[in-house]
């Protein structure tokens, strides 16, 4: 079934821009939708797709050749993270991490030996990543992060805990922020550093698909040339919005399979001897999806453009993110209105990206610490403390 | 190894057909095309021969439409240059055949690779039709390959079971699904594909053998229905002759 592009959005996209997102699309329909709903209901991560999607070159979309990467922009890299979504927010959030939050920091503020070490691996996948910020007492506030580094003759001394931290406990290497002299710092920190665990977090009911987990450092010594060459919050905020422009487009992605399949099943449920897509109530449901998915979309491309050249503020990615996450999961309830009794079930995709999109509400920025970066931006007030 | 790929671009096979106002052709309107599906297993066959044995892959299309997006697609999965012959306007299998067969008579290609058929108009023709124009025999509906320097075994599926034939390069060869798993381009050989060559080969003018009248759409059966004796059923079929049939 072709995809809603209301707007003809595929106009504004080069040949390779679509080749891709076709490539990628069919991936997801032939390798990650048949099973991942079994991989939701069991929490379990469907880690051999990892490997096929660094084969794809999904992990190094916007990293030179050189690092592994195809040099390729931003609006493909957002293509990418948009199918991969409407397939999972699971796989979408590897993807974010591997890409934005891990390969980018290194790539952005790392030595030249750092690059070499881990760039080319994180694309294919030999190395897999993970980004610890958020700490149990520290989330929309980062930088009241309790978690420490100290100087020692060899290098770095960590102390403290992250929490809520994606692939954590399958991850090769974290980048890890962690306070050094009262500053924020990046660490680069290598599985099974003595002092360094990363438990599993279970029970989660959004997500499930993903690996979520503690990072515990105790004593936790790494060498002097893991440090990243960057202070303060920008560090970790210049990652965040690599990432969340990702999820504006992602979100795109979960909206088209729930209303995509919500078409589908107004079209052909019969009730009252009609189609339930013949009652008014109904087509104000497809319509609202169709207009804000159309409407998100132009988001998506003109930011993707805009930060090709460089022209993009954090504030876009911010609106970006904020509106398209929402109306995804605005979509995906009222989807699951439609289906009825069916919307709850795991044959239909309807709960399980209403459930992930919960999630993909709150990390990155939770939806109302978007709108105060928002509201600061118009007003020139900061309303956060 | 020079291997030779012919590919076409076909309406998606998940695209809404509409015929076009002349009766005879395909409203092209929001249709998306792709590589025809039975080419990615050419492709993928000839891509592995290159990758064991060393040499060129080429991918080639006739078309009336400007097809250089499904060859970029064979540049993307490895093929290393390709061939656009651009027809003045649809041509029939004939005219593609004499097209592929001219441009390739003095390339010395080793085999030439076709899907089984173009999921569009389905004539299963051009394969054996440019063997013979090349005379150089050919296989069709092949669903395993063994290339041992000159010597190729072919295994095709034949009603109800397998024939294996054996037929020496150069030959030509048209691939049946299940030949191999066709693998997806990556993004790297995307970006790369843009730098390869698509050389533009002047269209070899021959009469058509055969003309499209026309194309239709099936015809959407009657829905019959069944009722009984019972009152309600009874009703049912006053108000279907008088709402739905409008005859009483
Ligand atoms: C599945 C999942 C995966 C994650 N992966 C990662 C990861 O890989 N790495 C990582 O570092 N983190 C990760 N996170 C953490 C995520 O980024 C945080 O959950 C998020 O930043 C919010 O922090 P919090 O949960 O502590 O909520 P809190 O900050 O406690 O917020 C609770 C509520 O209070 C509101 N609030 C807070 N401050 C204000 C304010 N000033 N004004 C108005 N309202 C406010 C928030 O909007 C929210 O509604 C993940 C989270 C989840 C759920």
């Amino acid at each position: 079934m072709p995809m809603s592009d209301f707007f003809y959005t595929d106009d504004l996209l080069s040949d390779d821009e679509i080749m891709f997102r076709n490539i990628v699309r069919d991936f997801v329909d032939d390798e990650v939708i048949p099973i991942i709903e079994s991989h939701f209901q069991n929490a379990t991560y469907p880690s051999h797709l990892t490997k096929k999607l660094a084969n794809l070159g999904v992990f190094g979309i916007k990293f030179p050749e050189h690092y592994g990467g195809s040099g390729a922009g931003y609006v493909m890299y957002g293509l990418a993270m948009q199918e991969l979504e409407r397939g999972d927010s699971a796989i979408r959030s590897f993807a974010s991490v591997q890409s934005s939050l891990v390969m980018y920091p290194i790539w952005r503020y790392g030595s030249e030996s750092q690059k070499d070490k881990y760039l080319k691996k994180l694309a294919e996948a030999e190395f897999i990543g993970c980004f610890g910020l958020t700490e149990p007492d520290f989330g929309s506030n980062p930088a009241g992060m309790i978690t420490t580094a100290t100087k020692t003759s060899q290098g770095f001394l960590l102390n403290g805990a992250k929490m809520w931290i994606t692939n954590g406990t399958v991850a090769d290497v974290a980048v890890v922020w962690a306070k050094l002299d009262g500053e924020i710092h990046g660490f680069i920190v290598d599985k099974g550093t003595p002092g360094f665990t990363a438990p599993e977090m279970k029970g989660k009911h959004s997500l499930r698909a993903s690996v979520t987990s503690e990072l515990i450092f105790q004593d936790c010594e790494i060498p002097a040339e893991n440090i990243l060459n960057i202070s303060g919050l920008k560090g970790p905020l210049s990652c965040l919005t690599q990432a969340r422009y990702g999820i504006a487009w992602g979100a795109v992605g979960a909206a088209l399979a729930v209303y995509q399949s919500s078409v589908d099943y107004a079209k052909s449920r019969i009730q009252f001897d009609k189609p339930i897509g013949a009652f008014q109530l109904v087509q104000e449901k497809l319509v609202y999806m169709l207009t804000e998915i159309s409407k998100a979309q132009l988001v998506n491309i003109r930011l993707g453009r805009l930060m090709e050249e460089g022209k993009a503020t954090p504030q876009h990615v911010s609106f970006a993110k904020r509106n398209n996450v929402e109306m995804a999961l605005n979509c995906a309830r009222l989807a699951r209105e439609i289906h009825g009794a069916n919307g709850i079930l795991g044959e239909y995709p309807i709960m399980r990206h209403a459930a992930n999109l919960e999630s993909v509400k709150t990390y990155e920025g939770t939806h109302d610490i978007h709108t105060l970066i928002l509201g600061h931006y118009i007003t020139g007030l900061p309303a956060y403390q | 190894m020079n291997l030779l790929v012919c590919v076409s671009r076909v309406p998606d096979t998940a695209t809404k057909i509409f015929v076009g106002p002349d009766g005879k052709t395909i409203d092209s309107k929001g249709v998306k095309y792709i590589l025809n599906p039975y080419d990615e297993f050419a492709l993928e066959e000839a891509i592995r021969l290159k990758e064991k044995n060393g040499g060129e892959v080429t991918a080639l299309t006739v078309s009336a439409d400007d097809a250089t997006d499904i060859l970029r697609n064979a540049l993307a999965m490895g093929a290393d240059s390709a061939i656009f012959i651009k027809a003045p306007a649809e041509p029939d299998s004939y005219q593609v055949a004499h097209n592929i067969a001219n441009s390739v008579k003095d390339k010395n290609f080793d085999l030439i690779f076709f899907g089984r058929q173009s999921v569009d108009f389905d004539s299963f023709q051009i394969p054996s039709m440019v063997a013979e124009l090349l005379n150089i025999p050919s296989v069709s509906v092949v669903s395993k390959l063994e290339v041992n320097g000159s010597k190729v075994i072919a295994e095709r599926d034949i009603e109800g079971g397998k024939e294996t034939v054996e037929l020496s390069t150069p030959c030509a060869i048209s691939a049946q699904k299940g030949l191999n798993e066709p693998r997806y381009p990556k993004l790297p050989d995307i970006m790369k594909a843009k730098k390869k060559p698509i050389e533009e080969v002047a269209f070899f003018q021959v009469d058509a053998a055969v003309e499209v009248i026309s194309i239709a759409l099936p015809v959407n059966k009657r829905v019959g229905k069944i009722l009984g004796d019972s009152d309600s059923d009874i009703n049912e079929i006053v108000r279907s002759l008088h709402e739905d049939a409008k005859v009483i």
